[in-house]
């Protein structure tokens, strides 16, 4: 028991680091705010930074980041508008072409309306909607199954609510491919190394034997950029990415205008990947 | 003791180099695999875990069934399992250790495996399967190896063997328990998400294990000068019945609930199981055999005159052990997987390689069974 107990403590500090951390690097926007305001509330700087990471660690609901996408399947209207996401996200994260379903690696992917939302069967939707490609990526999920089950932590929630994979640690037993519902993730069957097209160096490539998925661009969202897919289709806005908790972001303007929805909402999981679902436009 | 195990026939030593000509090869394959990585084998992206797993999650319960010795024994003071408890708990170590390799052989990167020992995680079923099953397996070395050696020196075994036999009780079951919940707990895969998968388990573990110590006594009976009783042997075919008969009345159960209620991602598994969806059916063939096995089994060993013949029951007993192998070590792990969450069909089948790694892991399972099993052999002949 108390080496439980140990083990929780320990959890419950290192969790609290993170989160100052986390919060110092991300939002250095939000910590001028806090730090204008108690200024100006006549609170000298070291109580200002105290009230910030006390802040910051008891409710990352308040100051912290949840990112969360919106895909307007709408605006998807060529074979094109599809492939520049996923060359952008594939090129970026030196992901493999192996050429073959078996081995195969994907972060993002096209997958027809009645696979991406099984449950949603109906006989009287048409062929054309049944068949319309939706792209499919990994949730970043409020609730991840794939971090619950990791035995080594190499996949974890950060407090932005990113899903992020540690590659050095992963021991690759794949628990987190069985427990992901949304079949969001890939294993490294072979050594991908010789199957990238074009070698990013700005990115990690990874050794066989370790899984990976989508990491909502986590490396460029800190250098302020929006992840690559969101980019290479920002001329129609058919990817919309944005923080969840700032209520003028253009997702939550998105949420609050469209109606939308989630893969598998009744599992708990909590997608942050959302889905416009209509008639395309102007075909 | 060990020197028992190195004095032996021609048999036995053929034996022997047959066993390590298995493990020997699969060795080699096991290296190929970590050179080229684990798309040497039959998994994919969809079917993420095959055979190995699969016989993981099958020799886990072979291990857990040597409760069904100690509770008679130990708990209602069975005295005709006196002369069989070390097979159930030499068993239990052999596929424990089984287990544990299996598992090592699935890892993508096996050098980092200390890593779970290093980031402890509870949060994570896989962390305690670990705890619980290494508990087990030193559990059974210690309890096993102190009452035989306490045999030997026509003792009775030491005071404090005893607590610990009792531990090992609700630890054999907690093996079994921990390692349902490593599928009844993820959503999304419904053929395993079902409050009874642990019940299952444990049904299928308790039919197949003693199953396996019957086959394995009578073996011994022939090849030895050492007889296990016919008393026991019985005994043990009765617990045989009474588990497949309970097995295959949970296995309905997840039929009717899945049926019944209609729901479709309840039902896909089974369709794909028992009938193919798609026109892909390779499991087909698989599953129903199990079941005419274990119906055939069940046929056998439920009439007392019949079970009482030693033949017979050694029919029964390979049957059922064929039929929760195939359940268990087949249709449970790769079936969680198909339907994809696309409801998708992949279908999987093992490599020749995957199958070399595989028998080369079994041959060992089955060179510890060998070695302790002479050993204790060796031992009871002197004391009778």
């Amino acid at each position: 028991m108390e080496f439980l107990l140990y083990i929780r403590v320990i959890r419950i500090f290192v969790k609290f680091v993170f989160n100052v951390l986390e919060n110092m690097e991300t939002n250095r926007r939000q910590f001028l705010k806090i730090f204008g305001i108690s200024t100006l509330s006549g609170l000298g700087s070291i109580p200002a930074i105290w009230a910030f990471t006390q802040h910051s660690a008891l409710s990352t609901q308040h100051f912290g980041k949840r990112w969360a996408m919106v895909v307007d399947i709408k605006k998807f209207k060529t074979e094109d508008d599809y492939k520049k996401c996923i060359d952008a996200c594939h090129s970026v994260h030196n992901v493999p072409d192996f050429g073959n379903p078996k081995d195969e690696v994907k972060w993002i992917w096209k997958m027809p309306y009645k696979n991406t939302f099984p449950e949603q069967e109906d006989d009287y939707i048409s062929g054309e909607m049944k068949n319309m490609p939706f792209m499919v990526l990994c949730n970043h999920c409020k609730n991840p199954p794939c971090v619950r089950v990791c035995p080594t932590k190499a996949t974890f929630k950060r407090a932005d609510g990113i899903v992020a994979m540690d590659y050095h640690r992963c021991i690759g037993c794949r628990f987190c491919m069985a427990a992901c519902p949304y079949g969001s993730r890939s294993f490294n069957f072979r050594d991908p190394r010789p199957f990238i097209k074009e070698k990013n160096s700005e990115y990690p490539t990874r050794a066989k034997g370790v899984v990976e998925k989508c990491n909502f661009c986590e490396e460029r969202l800190s250098k302020g950029l929006q992840p690559a897919c969101v980019e290479a289709c920002k001329d129609n806005k058919a990817l919309i990415f944005g923080d969840l908790n700032d209520p003028d972001s253009e997702v939550r303007k998105v949420l609050e205008t469209n109606y939308t929805i989630r893969r598998k909402p009744e599992l708990g999981t909590q997608p942050g990947v959302y889905y416009i679902v209509g008639a395309k436009e102007d075909v | 003791m060990f020197e028992k195990a190195l004095t032996g026939d021609k048999r036995y030593w053929g034996w022997i180099f047959s066993l390590l000509l298995i493990m020997g090869t699969g060795f080699i394959f096991y290296l190929k695999q970590l050179d080229y990585g684990l798309g040497i084998t039959g998994m994919s992206r969809d079917v993420s875990w095959g055979l190995y797993i699969a016989q993981f999650t099958f020799l886990v319960g072979v291990a857990a069934s040597a409760v069904m010795l100690v509770i008679p024994y130990y708990l209602h003071d069975y005295k005709k399992f006196g002369k069989i408890i070390i097979f159930g708990e030499f068993l239990a170590i052999s596929a424990v250790i089984m287990c544990l390799m299996f598992v090592f052989v699935d890892m993508g990167q096996p050098m980092r495996a200390m890593n779970i020992i290093l980031y402890p995680t509870p949060n994570s079923i896989m962390f305690w399967d670990m705890l619980v099953l290494n508990g087990y397996l030193l559990l059974n070395l210690t309890i096993g190896w102190t009452t035989l050696n306490a045999e030997r020196n026509d003792m009775p075994p030491p005071d404090w063997v005893k607590p610990l036999i009792y531990v090992s009780i609700p630890w054999a079951i907690s093996i079994h328990t921990v390692t349902a919940f490593l599928y009844a707990g993820l959503p999304g895969r419904h053929l395993w998400l079902t409050a009874i998968m642990a019940p299952r388990f444990l049904s299928s573990a308790f039919a197949s294990g003693p199953a396996l110590l019957i086959i394995l006594c009578l073996i011994v009976k022939r090849v030895s000068n050492f007889d296990p009783g016919k008393e026991a042997i019985q005994t043990l075919g009765k617990i045989v019945t009474y588990a497949v008969i309970i097995n295959l009345f949970f296995f309905l159960l997840e039929i009717f609930t899945a049926f019944y209620s209609n729901i479709p991602g309840h039902m896909h598994p089974f369709k794909y199981l028992f009938f193919g969806t798609e026109g892909h059916g390779k499991l087909v063939p698989w599953m129903w055999t199990a079941f005419i096995l274990s119906i055939m089994a069940i046929a056998l060993l439920i009439n007392p005159n019949m079970r009482k013949r030693e033949n017979i029951l050694m029919v029964s007993a390979v049957l059922v052990f064929i039929s929760t192998w195939i359940d268990k070590g087949m249709g449970l792990v790769i079936g969680g997987f198909i339907p994809n969450p696309f409801e998708e069909i992949t279908e999987y089948s093992p490599t020749i390689p995957e199958v070399l790694i595989t028998l080369g892991v079994w041959a060992t399972g089955l060179l510890i069974i060998t070695v302790l099993y002479k050993i204790a052999v060796s031992i009871k002949e002197e004391t009778v």
